[in-house]
């Protein structure tokens, strides 16, 4: 891989992360006469709050102390650089903790789920697709498979409900929501990650069970173009066993296209796993941020949004930097 | 001359349609000697590259290999279970693809074809064994050794169909099938190519089907030619008495359209249509086309019959003319 490639996809992921920052800074500006300070205390002086008295050198202090009487592109990057420092400033529901705190509080329940689940389904439902493409598969595999496939049409969450409602609350083999069991303190020993992965199961279950259908289809439709091509012909031609053909030469080449699908749907899965969170009560950046809409607790809500754009884009950049490895041809595809 | 090292008996290859049966290879019969170099020509359409990829039992649904006999060394290879099949492709009977620019897997080295090749067939042979193995080969079709390192969309399409011939050739194997080898490049690569391939069967004393339609290239390269036409051998025989004394007269038309430099004349065609393999006409298939087409020829099919010695024909008209 050349160092050329990598500058220019890191310089990439840089611009998508400045662009949805700057994004997030523009859009509540762009409504027009919006000014919040104003329009709050009006509504306080309204509802009887406080004096009309002095209302106007009221709306200039606390504009004076939110620094917005400072011109757009000064405010811009104060905006800006309290971003580089992950400053979000203060949680307004949870004070006095600071955004970043909960938020890195939630980060690693979020990923673990999220990285686990959606990697499974990415694994299952490729294999089980380039199985559906194969002919030498038995019949029996598409009686198994069907539906897996119907169930890639429900979303995350209802499918989530379902399964809550049958194994949680019916028979009680899993726990109903939450992280692990309330009251724990995070520990390294064997009954503390138990407790996690048993609490993780029917969450990552419900996005696994949703996804492996979406993949299968996918990747089905993949395997048999790849199937079709000369070099799996002149492979069974040259001897080679079915299983080697199927794996070194359809599947390897059938993926490719697959991983650049996983790549373009990271903020989709990463939208639906919040869903899943909110169900759940899982502690992850979906509550948090279910959390911060239904309390208005906008720095709380910027925070996540930056977290997630982080996300997305570090998602993508990391594939980007994978595709070489996966498929030669793109590594001299740029003079 | 020795036993043929592949005999095939009225091969048969039907494509399984709603219409019906299309019958794309109908009772092929021929001998093919050790190290003899025979040249199969039709036009597109007339069952040449259904014929050969029945040889290797590559016939995929709808197609059906219906009856018939193929004979490698005595062995019928239609009584073969699939494994034994695949053990045998490759080894002992080998396919030069036609279609060079995508026969090699984009994301493998080409080295590594090679190996899964040879591995697929020899467990036995070491890492260092391969490698020396490998390179021989390469050089052997003219190519440097540092494309062993390369992927195959670092290649050029020349350089592709030696390392496809390489590969075809890596395990000695009696019958080497070349699919229109050369369709894909242009005539300077295309001499070369050829020439590489008929110095390497040479070499190994292969026996080699060459498949194509381009007359000229068949003149130059084989000793033996097979015509097809709609599914059938309509003529077999050595190459210089065929282009001598064509006896089917499909086979003088398809000659005589062949452009020579000295008369600059309008490209001769042969007037009509391939007949459709599917409700065959009764009768002889050319008879339609036929310019010596006589009262029987639509009613009964010609039988390819050894008309002088070595020389078959299925055409009534021209056995008599010629002896």
């Amino acid at each position: 891989m050349s160092s050329r490639y990598i500058v220019r996809r890191v310089l990439l992921f840089l611009l998508v992360i400045w662009v949805g920052t700057s994004l997030i800074f523009f859009l509540p500006r762009l409504a027009p006469d919006r000014d919040p300070v104003a329009q709050r205390l009006g509504n306080l002086a309204a509802t009887g709050g406080i004096n009309t008295e002095g209302l106007d050198e009221m709306v200039e202090a606390y504009r004076a102390k939110f620094g917005l009487d400072q011109p757009l592109w000064k405010q811009y990057l104060n905006y800006m650089f309290d971003m580089l420092r992950f400053d979000f400033n203060y949680s307004i529901a949870m004070y006095p903790a600071t955004v970043f705190e909960i938020v890195m509080r939630a980060v690693p329940w979020t990923v673990g789920l999220l990285l686990v689940s959606t990697l499974l389904a990415f694994a299952i439902g490729s294999l089980v697709g380039a199985l559906l493409g194969w002919p030498r598969t038995p019949r029996v595999m598409h009686w198994v498979a069907t539906p897996f496939l119907m169930m890639s049409s429900v979303p995350y969450y209802i499918l989530g409900l379902v399964m809550m409602y049958v194994f949680a609350f019916k028979f009680k083999w899993l726990p109903l929501g939450g992280g692990s069991q309330y009251g724990t303190v995070p520990t390294l020993t064997w009954q503390y990650v138990w407790d996690v992965v048993h609490h993780a199961i029917l969450p990552a279950a419900s996005m696994v069970v949703a996804g492996v259908g979406f993949w299968a289809l996918s990747m089905r439709g993949m395997m048999v173009t790849t199937l079709g091509e000369d070099y799996v012909m002149l492979a069974e031609a040259r001897g080679l066993s079915p299983r080697r053909i199927f794996f070194r030469y359809a599947m390897r080449n059938a993926i490719l296209p697959q991983t650049t699908g996983l790549a373009l749907s990271a903020g989709t899965i990463l939208s639906g796993s919040l869903l899943v969170e909110v169900i759940f009560r899982y502690p992850g950046m979906g509550s948090v941020l279910y959390r911060a809409i239904t309390g208005f607790d906008y720095f709380m809500i910027y925070g996540v949004v930056f977290f997630v754009i982080l996300a997305v884009g570090a998602a993508t950049l990391l594939l980007d930097l994978i595709y070489p490895l996966l498929d030669p041809r793109i590594r001299y595809s740029r003079k | 001359m020795s036993a043929p090292v592949l005999q095939v008996r009225n091969l048969c290859v039907h494509y399984e349609t709603d219409a019906g049966p299309v019958k794309a290879a109908e009772n092929v019969t021929f001998d093919l000697a050790r190290s003899e170099r025979m040249g199969l020509v039709g036009e597109s359409g007339s069952g040449k590259s259904t014929t050969v990829l029945a040889l290797l039992r590559m016939v995929t649904p709808p197609g059906r290999i219906r009856g018939g006999q193929v004979l490698l060394d005595g062995a019928d290879l239609m009584a073969l279970s699939p494994e034994q099949m695949r053990r045998m492709r490759g080894s002992a009977i080998s396919l030069i693809p036609q279609a060079a620019m995508n026969s090699l897997n984009p994301v493998m080295r080409v080295r590594d074809h090679f190996y899964d090749t040879i591995l697929a067939h020899d467990r036995t042979m070491s890492r260092a064994q391969l490698a020396a193995h490998t390179g021989e080969l390469v050089e052997a079709v003219g190519l440097r050794p540092n494309v062993l390192r390369m992927y195959p969309h670092e290649l050029s399409g020349g350089m592709k169909q030696r390392v496809c011939i390489a590969m075809g050739i890596c395990l000695r194997p009696k019958v080497i099938i070349a699919d229109e080898p050369t369709s894909a490049l242009d005539v300077v690569v295309q001499r070369q190519v050829m020439e590489t391939l008929g110095r390497i069967q040479r070499q190994l004393e292969a026996s080699i089907i060459l498949v194509g339609h381009d007359m000229g290239l068949m003149a130059q390269f084989v000793d033996k030619i097979g015509i097809m036409y709609a599914g059938r051998l309509v003529e077999l025989g050595p190459v210089t008495e065929v282009f001598g004394l064509p006896l089917h007269p499909y086979t003088r038309l398809l000659i005589n359209t062949l452009p020579s430099l000295d008369a600059k004349a309008v490209f001769k065609g042969i007037p009509g249509q391939t007949p459709s393999l599917l409700n065959a006409p009764a009768g002889c298939a050319f008879h339609e086309r036929c310019p010596d087409a006589v009262g029987d020829c639509w009613k009964a099919q010609h039988v390819l019959t050894e008309v002088l010695p070595g020389r078959w024909v299925a055409c009534p008209c021209h056995a008599g003319a010629a002896a």
